[in-house]
């Protein structure tokens, strides 16, 4: 089994570098024989079986596509450089392969399921990729940023290592900063029988704290009956469904639904996050045994859209300058909101230039799918990934991308300025709180 | 448990507080909470000048803060809230201040016996718990779960033991996290702990561990159980023994132990949440027997009725005979005891609660913004602004019922037939 020499073979990672020299062939073997015999047995075989390895799928990989058809790029290339290679030597490798496969997995796939939509047999290339994840993250060999997120998940319950009295508080500061601008506004702490409980992800009240005040006025002014908790439980992301550590995925997405059960709140309205969406209602219930999410589950997507529609918020005047958006892989391939999400945009903004290719055939950001957490090593290789999206985001000539997803936030930040794009990225929220009517 | 002897429980319907009169006299009034006892209404209010305080039915507080919240009575009637005044934080307990301070404190808690008050705090950014106004002598890195004692005499939680650098993964395994107890941290160390847990006499403190990527297990007072799992919730004592019960999986199978042996038999997808009888004899559980279906499992034998959306904890009666719980399906919430459920459903409903006797179970439910008292499956008090849960007297011939209508708080005593 010869392994790819590349630039992105060489990058250090201390995370697979230092991990990997633990590892046994016995070590190996065992976790490969158990994540493929005990976690996924029959849907697997299906896919090795079906793929007649057409390379249809290329195309649809933006990896593929900005790194000029590099065939290791392949969807179907990563899954023969990991997981093929797995089964067929039944977990006889080397630690050095499974670096490779932890590197491809982690950091060349951003789990986006465009190709599954380019395979005539819809094989879903991400759900492999997650299997080669799961086999990493048993045997410790995930990137170190991306572990530290999951470990931060397990030990608080949110993905920033946010203390539980930075989170109150940061609420606290927030309502009084939105109170400055709409007088009589809260945050409604722990209010018990509330209509709605809002969730974020950690990097809101960590590093984007206006987002949380620009909700609370958002609420008020359609009159929403809302509450957050000032426990564990308000953070709805969810890298360990990422880094392949399904039994911290599963404890945090537990205390979701049970914070919202306590709080007896009738649906969980959640912020601009893609992946978080995916774990809430998708990965997290599946895995602790709900075929859906035992509360419902709003994206803000909707609830702006249900908001603007029903009248209970009006715009006072548009946005002007030029916008285009960013579909979210999760929100949008994975769940259809690209219609409204353009109805919420187009209602929003007066000059609104659509992608392309667009909705669920958009380009993913290759932040999502836990790749932007992989962290400052893999950022060299990420923007590299990224070169279709650029152009993509370039040929739109908008000056602000508006991206309702934290990933994609950040990863089209990053594009923005390695490309030298002259762009800006906003969040609807920041767009809707500048254009909505407020009460006198 | 609150002892409700001492209550008023004279047949008598009586109105405490004018409701639209308070809302007129302040800047705004939060959310109202009421005493176990049902003798007081409070909330948090804004004055003319920005500052905060409480009232009470028609006084408030002498004291004003620059922040007030958490207005919550204790088991004890007695009314806290956390206060915030020149930056720093404390607990008002019926309108006094403790004397200590801290940069931050919250989650107050009271023990079940009503007796202790207890809340998270930070100081020096060090973290701990302050058991009736005392500070821990030692604080903590960080702090998460936490608990008291039955008896109100000791508090536990999970503490990161060591500081660690940025992204420092290695030093995260090997492991930063274990329980502290009364401020004296066990000397075992864990990649994870959560959810301590004390014995009925408070001698013993229990908590979920992590002990490898994906090995867990059960430690009690710092000794972990021998065998491992690939996960665990919720570990419980049992009265009487001091021994623990959790909920393990092994494979892809869950099921419960006991002092980490196997003590139900059958596999279920997902169990949790195992509370015993309050003779110890009987556990029930949230369980999952197949993919997407829940219901409760008593003593390993899951009810035959299933729900789709979701099941909360069980709730035994006194004597131990009866179980109910929280069920929801088709997004529609109701209540089922021995696992039949009540013929309507409701768009929101709270904790079963059985009378002294267990022959009687009622809850406080919501439909179209109105709220109602449930007594077995029966509606017999709607159309209420606002309600509380209801409670039995301690003879279980009467029902508390606290509520808003038409403006005003009332406490009712209603007698059962
Ligand atoms: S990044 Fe997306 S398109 Fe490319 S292989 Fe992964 S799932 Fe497929
Ligand atoms: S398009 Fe489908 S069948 Fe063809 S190589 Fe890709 S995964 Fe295999």
């Amino acid at each position: 089994m010869k392994l790819i020499d590349s630039p992105e073979s060489k990058v250090v990672d201390p995370g697979l570098d230092e991990t990997i020299k633990k590892l046994t062939p016995e070590k190996i073997k065992r976790v490969v024989d158990h994540v493929l015999t005990k976690e996924n047995a029959g849907r697997l075989q299906m896919y090795i079986d079906t793929c007649v390895h057409c390379g249809l799928c290329a195309e649809a990989c933006h990896t593929y596509l900005s790194r000029d058809k590099d065939p290791n790029f392949s969807p179907v290339a990563k899954v023969k450089n990991t997981l093929w290679e797995l089964v067929k030597q039944k977990g006889d490798v080397s630690p050095e392969f499974i670096r490779q496969a932890a590197r491809i997995a982690f950091t060349e796939c951003g789990a986006c399921r465009r190709c599954s939509m380019y395979c005539p047999f819809g094989i879903d290339i991400a759900y492999l990729i997650m299997i080669v994840r799961r086999i990493c993250s048993l045997l410790g060999v995930v990137p170190q940023y991306l572990q530290d997120t999951t470990n931060s998940h397990a030990a608080t319950s949110n993905q920033m290592w946010v203390h539980q009295d930075e989170w109150i508080d940061t609420l606290q500061w927030q309502e009084e900063e939105a109170g400055f601008e709409i007088p009589g506004v809260r945050i409604p702490l722990e209010k018990e029988g509330a209509d709605v409980m809002y969730s974020v992800i950690a990097p809101e009240p960590k590093i984007l704290a206006q987002l949380l005040g620009n909700m609370a006025m958002i609420m008020k002014v359609a009159g929403i009956d809302w509450t957050m908790p000032a426990t564990d439980g308000w953070d709805n992301s969810n890298m360990a469904m990422y880094s392949g550590d399904f039994e911290i995925m599963g404890r945090v997405e537990r205390l979701h639904w049970e914070t919202a059960a306590r709080l007896k709140v009738k649906k969980i309205v959640m912020g601009e996050c893609g992946h978080a969406f995916r774990g809430a209602v998708y990965d997290g219930p599946k895995w602790l045994g709900w075929k859906f999410p035992p509360i419902p589950m709003v994206h803000a997507i909707e609830f702006y859209y249900d908001l603007i529609k029903s009248g209970r918020i009006k715009i006072k005047e548009k946005y002007k300058e030029p916008v285009t958006i960013q579909d979210p892989c999760n929100t949008v391939r994975g769940r259809g909101l690209g219609d409204k999400l353009r109805y919420v945009v187009n209602e929003l903004c007066e000059d609104f230039t659509d992608v392309s290719p667009n909705q669920e055939h958009n380009y993913c950001c290759m932040a999502g799918g836990g790749t932007i957490n992989c962290g400052p090593p893999w950022k060299k290789s990420r923007m590299i990934s990224n070169r279709v999206k650029a152009e993509q985001l370039a040929a739109t000539g908008a000056k602000i991308v508006i991206t309702p997803c934290h990933n994609c936030h950040s990863g089209i930040e990053d594009i923005i300025g390695y490309y030298n794009l002259g762009m800006h990225v906003k969040f609807i929220n920041e767009i809707l709180v500048e254009t909505m009517e407020r009460p006198e | 448990m609150i002892n409700t002897k001492n209550w008023d429980w004279g047949i008598q319907n009586k109105v405490l507080a004018d409701i639209a009169e308070i809302k007129s006299r302040y800047q705004d009034v939060h959310e109202f909470v009421v005493s176990p006892d049902g003798e007081k209404i409070a909330a948090p209010v804004v004055l003319e000048d920005d500052t905060f305080t409480a009232c009470v039915n028609n006084d408030q507080w002498p004291d004003t803060f620059e922040k007030l919240w958490y207005l919550r009575f204790s088991p004890g009637n007695k009314l806290t809230a956390l206060v915030m005044s020149d930056d720093e934080w404390t607990l008002a307990v019926d309108g006094r201040v403790y004397e200590e301070n801290y940069e931050y404190a919250w989650d107050v808690r009271f023990s079940e016996n009503g007796e202790s008050i207890s809340m998270l705090y930070k100081r020096d950014n060090l973290y701990g718990v302050a058991l009736n106004g005392k500070p821990w002598a030692n604080g903590f890195v960080a702090i998460r779960d936490y608990c008291l004692s039955p008896d109100g005499k000791r508090t536990a939680a999970t503490v990161q033991v060591k500081t660690l650098d940025e992204a420092d993964v290695f030093g995260f395994f090997a492991g930063a996290w274990s329980v502290a107890v009364d401020g004296k941290v066990w000397p075992e160390k864990f990649i994870n702990a959560w959810k301590p847990a004390f014995s009925k006499d408070g001698s013993l403190v229990a908590a979920e561990i992590r002990t490898d990527i994906c090995e867990y297990s059960v430690a009690v007072n710092g000794k972990s159980w021998e065998k491992k799992y690939g996960s665990v919730w919720d570990p419980v004592f049992r009265p009487g023994n001091g021994s623990v019960i959790a909920a393990v999986k092994e494979g892809s199978n869950w099921f419960l132990a006991e002092n980490g042996s196997r003590i139900w038999g059958r596999n279920y997808n997902q169990i949790w949440l195992p509370k015993l009888s309050p003779d110890g004899k009987r556990i029930a559980a949230v369980a999952s027997p197949e993919f997407g279906k829940w219901t409760i499992a008593v003593d390993d034998r899951p009810w035959a009725k299933l729900f789709d959306d979701m099941v909360l904890a069980p709730v035994f009666s006194p004597d131990g005979k009866r179980v109910a719980a929280i069920v929801k399906e088709n997004n529609h919430w109701s209540i089922a005891v021995d696992g039949k459920t009540w013929p309507e459903s409701y768009d929101m409903i709270w904790d079963p609660v059985f009378s002294p006797c267990g022959k009687n179970v009622v809850a406080k439910a919501e439909k179209n913004g109105r709220y109602a008292v449930v007594l077995n499956g029966k509606n017999i008090g709607t159309n209420y602004d606002a309600l509380w849960p209801p409670i039995f007297s301690p003879d279980g011939d009467k029902i508390l019922l606290r509520y808003i209508a038409d403006g005003k708080y009332y406490r009712e005593v209603r007698p059962l037939n």
